[in-house]
């Protein structure tokens, strides 16, 4: 889907990288914890949905070359991480709606989900025995 | 044993520590660096996230320290010294899921234990020396020209 599709269906604007509304984004990882998000992305060009609005979402986002971020929830980063990432050629894109909207709006038209990372810890059943 | 292939590229970067604001500039220079070195992109970007790992760790955690970028025919090495805490329980710290992180750090996007073994993760080696009081030591080897296209790496501990 194309950014500026994708950015009139969850009535979010570009803070930066506007120019870029025709770049393709086919998988989309959603959190908050940046950890999370570099030891579990696997691909490249995946857009990334997070209410965390620090600058090293835009440096996590470079590092793991990710398609563009879509703040939810209203929140906005400040102008110097904007700029940041319009130097890094990373597209920002802003929206009232919380994650879950956001998600399950993009799903349905087609966003798929980026692939998981194995971590070690898979191997751990998800319920350990009650005691 | 051959002595290591003579590095063609050497580079300190100090990180200061508490600086929020240019945590992850390390990490955009080293990776900026081995592009222009021609180094393979898979291994960039593995760097790229060591290192990021690695500076936030210093920056959230440390009093400081410093990252040196060696850049030699087979391999990348990205070496981490910083002064401050150091890590009581190394062998803890390599679980995922562990943390000690204060919930400043947390709410940052950090903090949930999987930092160090994130670090091992998209490391070939990885060594790791902590002194309680003192500080911390990384060396992280990523080997060039082990293309992997999965995504999946099996890391240091496999």
């Amino acid at each position: 889907m194309k950014l500026q599709a994708l950015a009139e269906l969850v009535g979010a604007r570009f803070l930066t990288g506007a120019d870029q509304g025709e770049r393709e984004v086919t998988r989309a990882f959603a959190a908050d914890l940046l950890s999370d998000v570099l030891a579990m992305v696997r691909e490249e060009g995946v857009l990334l949905i997070t209410g965390t609005v620090t600058p090293q979402v835009v440096r996590v986002a470079e590092v793991m070359n990710m398609g563009a971020i879509l703040f939810v929830r209203g929140k906005l980063p400040t102008p110097a991480t904007v700029e940041y990432a319009a130097g890094a050629g990373v597209p920002l894109l802003a929206t009232g709606k919380i994650m879950y909207e956001t998600c399950g709006i993009l799903y349905q038209h087609g966003v798929l989900p980026a692939k998981r990372k194995g971590l070690p810890m898979d191997h751990v059943p998800p319920n350990p025995a009650h005691p | 044993m051959s002595p290591p292939i003579p590095p063609i590229h050497k580079r300190i970067f100090l990180v200061a520590a508490g600086d929020l604001e240019g945590a992850g500039s390390v990490s955009t220079a080293v990776r900026r660096t081995l592009r222009e070195l021609g180094v393979e992109p898979d291994v960039v970007k593995r760097a790229g996230i060591v290192c990021f790992e690695g500076e936030m760790n210093m920056v959230l955690f440390s009093q400081g320290g410093r990252i040196i970028l060696i850049v030699r025919e087979d391999r990348v090495e990205l070496l981490f010294s910083d002064r401050g805490p150091g890590i009581a329980n190394i062998d803890l710290a390599r679980q995922p899921g562990y943390s000690t992180a204060p919930d400043w750090a947390r709410e940052l996007g950090f903090g949930s234990g999987l930092g160090i073994p994130n670090m091992e993760q998209n490391s070939d080696r990885f060594e790791i020396h902590s002194r309680v009081g003192e500080g911390t030591v990384i060396r992280s080897t990523i080997l060039r020209g082990v293309h992997d296209d999965t995504g999946d790496r099996g890391g240091a501990r496999a």
